[in-house]
């Protein structure tokens, strides 16, 4: 069963991704960019990661692609101008030839090497994962790993610092 | 002690170098002839302690200049009796020299005045270096020094364009003998291993005479070709006539009585050396009458009375050098020490003729100065008489050992030689007298200089070389020509006496005297018995491998008096002949330029080709300024500069600025703006990257 | 159950769309959303890791890039605002006033 939930989301996350970087429309783009994040959510829950998969939900798709479509609907951002539609138009200009290329080279790359990697099954000792995983992340979180924890919200806060100067109108 | 001698003149430089602007002319002026008068008596009381001394020589080493493997300089200072004569001389009539120019520079600024006293300080410090110096290289500070001296002074007055190039010329025809100097002492120190003059003449006493070509043959040319360069001889002459630019007494001194008879003096401190190297020793004398002939030629032509003597000079300088080339070292000395009064006083005459006729220097416009200028004349007078080698006076004496040396000498060439000095002596007399008439008799061709208007306003138009300005506003009621002051007449004076009375140490034995100068000097032209001995440890402690034969040869013997070999009678007969000759030279003189005047004229008309060709000094300066000067002029111009220092040089480093600025302006096309190429090319290295490091495991 | 290398090859995949998504699209708004996608595709891939190493690491770090992709995110867009402000387009190519 876990085989097949496995290869149903991992279709639709790639189909979704494909689709974000093909569509014309942005305000299309972002949300199948959210059924995307959707499916990631359910392959990390059957990863044994159900804090995560909820994160990502929340904070991925709840958050930041609403802040996208925000900035989307505020803009009120036209259409690409010149795309074209089809993979043959897309493949037109030269340097689209070449960067077709070299993503595929590059996913070959990677593909390639990760079928490499000697690893095979996952452990099935029920071990941290299955354990509630809320309290252990908790847990490392603000022991082994305060000093990166701390720094993230030091990041947040310059980010917001940042977006909010950026973002201004110039007043005189 | 010694030191002291080139010492004194040295402050005196150093102060009149730094103060001399803030001082008042009888300041300078006195602290300068201080100088070189304290530097005369430290020098008479060195000679005297000399002279007691039982090695006959004095040492002081200074300091210790070069150290460095085998070469070892210590800056030291000699004294023997070469060495004694040569400074008396210097210190002498240098500080004679030195209070004739008090006066006849007293027409100059304050500070114009002062440097020119620094420079002639700063002369007699480095000609006293190069005389006392123990060794080559000291020597040759010494003679660079003098030749330093000698373009600062005769460029004076640098302003006038004249003056700066002749300056120019006396320095770089004098380096190109340096040139010569230089190798030589580098040859010797390969041969021998040592630069000092005592060890290399032990050395050299040592070996064989060369018969042809050999190491010391190379290295005596070589030397030879310096002293060309100082002493003015055949080829290096041409800077002295136009080294007559600078102040009168500047070449009374320099060019007369001192520098440029550093080559002389090199070569009899070097007479060890020579002796060795007789085909050196013959062209030497070739050389020498050459140049006595040509220069006495050219003499009789000239119009300008500094001129006439500045040929003079180097005639008679040929004349020293055929002493030297016939191996009469002693002779050679002699004259260069009677030459030294009698050429000085002829120039300060000439100064003080010049300075009364307010910068008038050509002797078409002079003409009956006797009775305006007495003390003058008779100076004059005798000068020419002791330079035309009239009987009793000083140029009798040593210009006839010389012709007698010559005559009977070994020399192959020695009756064509002496034939050339006879010719040499009748042009010698005649071109004198021709100046004494011209300048002194017959009437008066000139204007007085200050009769139309008030002297001190005077600006006389007539200016050669010496730019006077109104000199008749010192002092003098009458406007006109008036007689040197005390100052410039008392040296005159004092030389004059010289000029008599200074051949007496020489008097042969033929006429009954000892000859006292040359038993005087002989030590010194010989390896002195210290460095004998030492020399001869040396050479046992060298291995016995090189032949070290023959110690006095044959070839030696012409240093020996020959009057044992040809009698008196043979010497009394070449002495009436120059004294024949000397009395022919005056008539000659006295008929065409006191009694006939156009019959010289007339003669120049008819002669017009040699008249020309005499007047323009041969064409010798237009001969190198072709052949010398305008291919080097054009090498440097277009070879050199325009070839490799601008084309290629600056084209190499210019050519390095455009290579980058190329390669930057090819190179700035990456930077497009756009931020997908940007990615393009991040994504393009990491796709490489991770390529690469997988397909490397 | 599905071995690592398969969650692996997944991540590659997605990582690479992004890549292509951040080269290819004209539209300053779609290429933020492609490098998202790549920062998924390295979560999935701690997350897997993690899960394999029988650890809670993988997913502490994810937590950590997620915050990082929302600051990034935040800062990305109002860059995108006030760059719209001035020239009124979204196409990178608009902006070349640093070219040579």
């Amino acid at each position: 069963m876990g085989y097949y939930a496995f290869y149903v989301f991992a279709f639709i996350a790639v189909i979704a991704s494909l689709l974000v970087v093909g569509q014309k429309n942005p305000m299309h783009s972002v949300m199948l960019l959210i059924v995307s994040f959707g499916a990631l959510a359910g392959l990390y829950v059957l990863l044994d990661a159900p804090f995560t998969a909820v994160t990502q939900i929340i904070v991925y798709a709840g958050a930041i692609m609403v802040l996208f479509l925000f900035v989307v609907m505020l803009l009120n951002v036209p259409r690409e101008e010149s795309v074209r539609a089809g993979l043959s138009r897309i493949l037109g200009p030269f340097g689209m030839r070449i960067g077709v290329v070299l993503s595929v080279l590059l996913a070959i790359e990677i593909v390639w090497a990760m079928t490499q990697v000697g690893v095979g099954w996952f452990s099935q000792t029920p071990g941290a994962a299955s354990v509630s995983s809320v309290a252990l992340i908790g847990s490392g979180l603000f022991t082994r790993h305060a000093f990166a924890f701390e720094a993230t919200s030091v990041l947040i806060l310059v980010a917001m610092i940042g977006a909010v100067v950026l973002a201004r109108r110039e007043h005189h | 002690m010694l030191l002291l001698i080139p010492l004194l003149p040295f402050l005196g430089f150093v102060v009149n170098a730094f103060f001399g602007r803030r001082l008042t002319k009888s300041i300078s002026g006195g602290l300068a002839c201080l100088a070189i008068s304290a530097s005369f008596a430290v020098s008479v009381m060195s000679v005297l302690r000399m002279l007691g001394d039982p090695s006959g020589a004095l040492q002081q080493d200074v300091f210790t200049w070069m150290a460095s493997g085998r070469l070892s300089v210590p800056f030291s200072l000699r004294l023997d009796h070469l060495s004694a004569l040569m400074i008396l001389v210097v210190t002498g009539i240098g500080s004679l020299i030195h209070i004739y120019s008090t006066g006849y520079m007293h027409a100059e600024t304050d500070g114009e005045y002062a440097r020119y006293f620094s420079y002639l300080n700063l002369f007699a410090s480095f000609m006293l270096v190069l005389v006392l110096g123990a060794s080559l290289p000291v020597m040759f500070v010494g003679w660079e020094g003098v030749g330093l001296c000698s373009y600062l002074l005769i460029g004076f007055w640098f302003r006038k364009k004249s003056a700066a190039d002749a300056g120019k010329k006396a320095f770089i025809v004098n380096r190109i003998g340096d040139f010569g100097f230089v190798l030589a002492m580098l040859l010797i120190f390969a041969a021998f291993g040592t630069l000092d003059f005592q060890q290399v003449a032990a050395a050299a006493d040592g070996r064989a005479v060369e018969h042809g070509m050999g190491v010391i043959t190379v290295a005596t040319l070589l030397l030879f070709l310096g002293a060309t360069g100082k002493s003015a001889q055949i080829p290096l002459y041409v800077w002295l006539p136009d080294a007559m630019e600078g102040p009168t007494p500047v070449s009374a001194l320099i060019h007369a009585a001192t520098m440029v008879t550093a080559g002389v003096y090199m070569i009899g401190r070097n007479a060890v050396l020579f002796s060795h190297a007789p085909l050196t020793l013959s062209v030497v004398a070739a050389i020498g009458a050459a140049t006595a002939l040509m220069a006495g030629t050219i003499g009789l032509v000239q119009n300008d009375i500094k001129r006439v003597l500045a040929y003079s000079t180097v005639s008679q300088l040929g004349y020293m050098f055929l002493a030297m080339g016939v191996g009469a070292y002693a002779a050679g000395i002699f004259h260069l020490y009677t030459h030294a009064f009698f050429k000085a006083l002829l120039f300060l005459g000439s100064g003080a003729v010049i300075h009364a006729l307010a910068g008038e220097q050509d002797l078409r416009n002079m003409g009956g100065l006797k009775k305006f200028l007495p003390v003058t004349y008779w100076t004059f007078l005798i000068g020419a008489l002791a330079i035309a080698g009239v009987p009793l006076l000083s140029g009798f004496f040593s210009k006839d050992e010389i012709l007698f040396r010559t005559f009977t000498s070994s020399n192959p060439a020695a009756k064509l030689l002496w034939t050339v000095g006879a010719i040499t002596s009748l042009l010698t007399a005649t071109y004198m007298f021709r100046l004494v008439y011209l300048a002194f008799h017959g009437e008066r061709r000139h204007e007085a200089p200050a009769a139309t208007a008030h002297p001190e306003e005077e600006e006389p138009a007539a200016h050669h070389g010496d730019a006077h300005g109104a000199h008749d506003a010192h002092g003098h009621a009458h406007g006109g020509i008036h007689d040197a002051p005390p100052s410039m007449a008392i040296p005159l004076i004092v030389l004059a006496i010289g000029s008599v009375v200074a051949g007496y140490v020489g008097v042969p034995h033929a006429l009954g005297g000892s000859n006292r100068i040359e038993s005087f000097l002989e030590p010194s032209f010989e390896v002195s018995d210290s460095a004998r001995r030492t020399e001869t440890l040396a050479a046992e402690a060298r291995p016995a491998g090189a032949a070290q034969g023959g110690v006095h040869d044959a070839a030696l013997e012409f240093q020996t008096p020959p009057e044992e070999e040809h009698g008196a009678s043979a010497e009394l007969m070449l002495m009436a002949i120059s004294s024949g000759i000397a009395v022919a030279g005056i008539a000659i003189a006295w008929y065409f330029w006191r009694r006939n005047r156009p019959a010289a004229d007339g003669m120049a008309r008819r002669l017009h080709g040699i008249y020309s060709l005499l007047l323009h000094k041969y064409y010798v300066d237009e001969v190198y300024d072709a052949s010398v000067v305008q291919p080097i002029k054009l090498i440097s111009t277009g070879g050199l500069w325009r070839g490799v220092d601008a084309a290629m040089i600056d084209g190499a480093v210019n050519g390095v600025g455009q290579t980058v600025r190329a390669g930057s302006g090819a190179l700035r096309r990456i930077q497009t703006g756009s931020v997908r190429t940007y990615a393009a090319s991040l994504f393009l290295g990491v796709v490489l990257i991770i390529g690469w490091y997988l397909f490397r495991s | 159950m599905v071995p690592l290398n398969h969650y692996l090859v997944l991540s590659g995949i997605l990582f690479s769309i992004g890549t292509a998504g951040v080269f290819l699209r004209r539209n300053l708004i779609t290429i933020l959303l492609s490098i998202e996608i790549m920062l998924n595709a390295v979560n999935l891939t701690f997350v897997a890791v993690g899960r394999y190493h029988n650890t809670v690491d993988g997913q502490i770090i994810t937590f950590f890039v997620m915050t990082v992709a929302a600051a990034e995110a935040a800062v990305g867009l109002a860059l995108v605002i006030a760059l719209f402000r001035h020239r009124e387009t979204l196409n990178p190519d608009a902006f070349t006033a640093l070219k040579w």
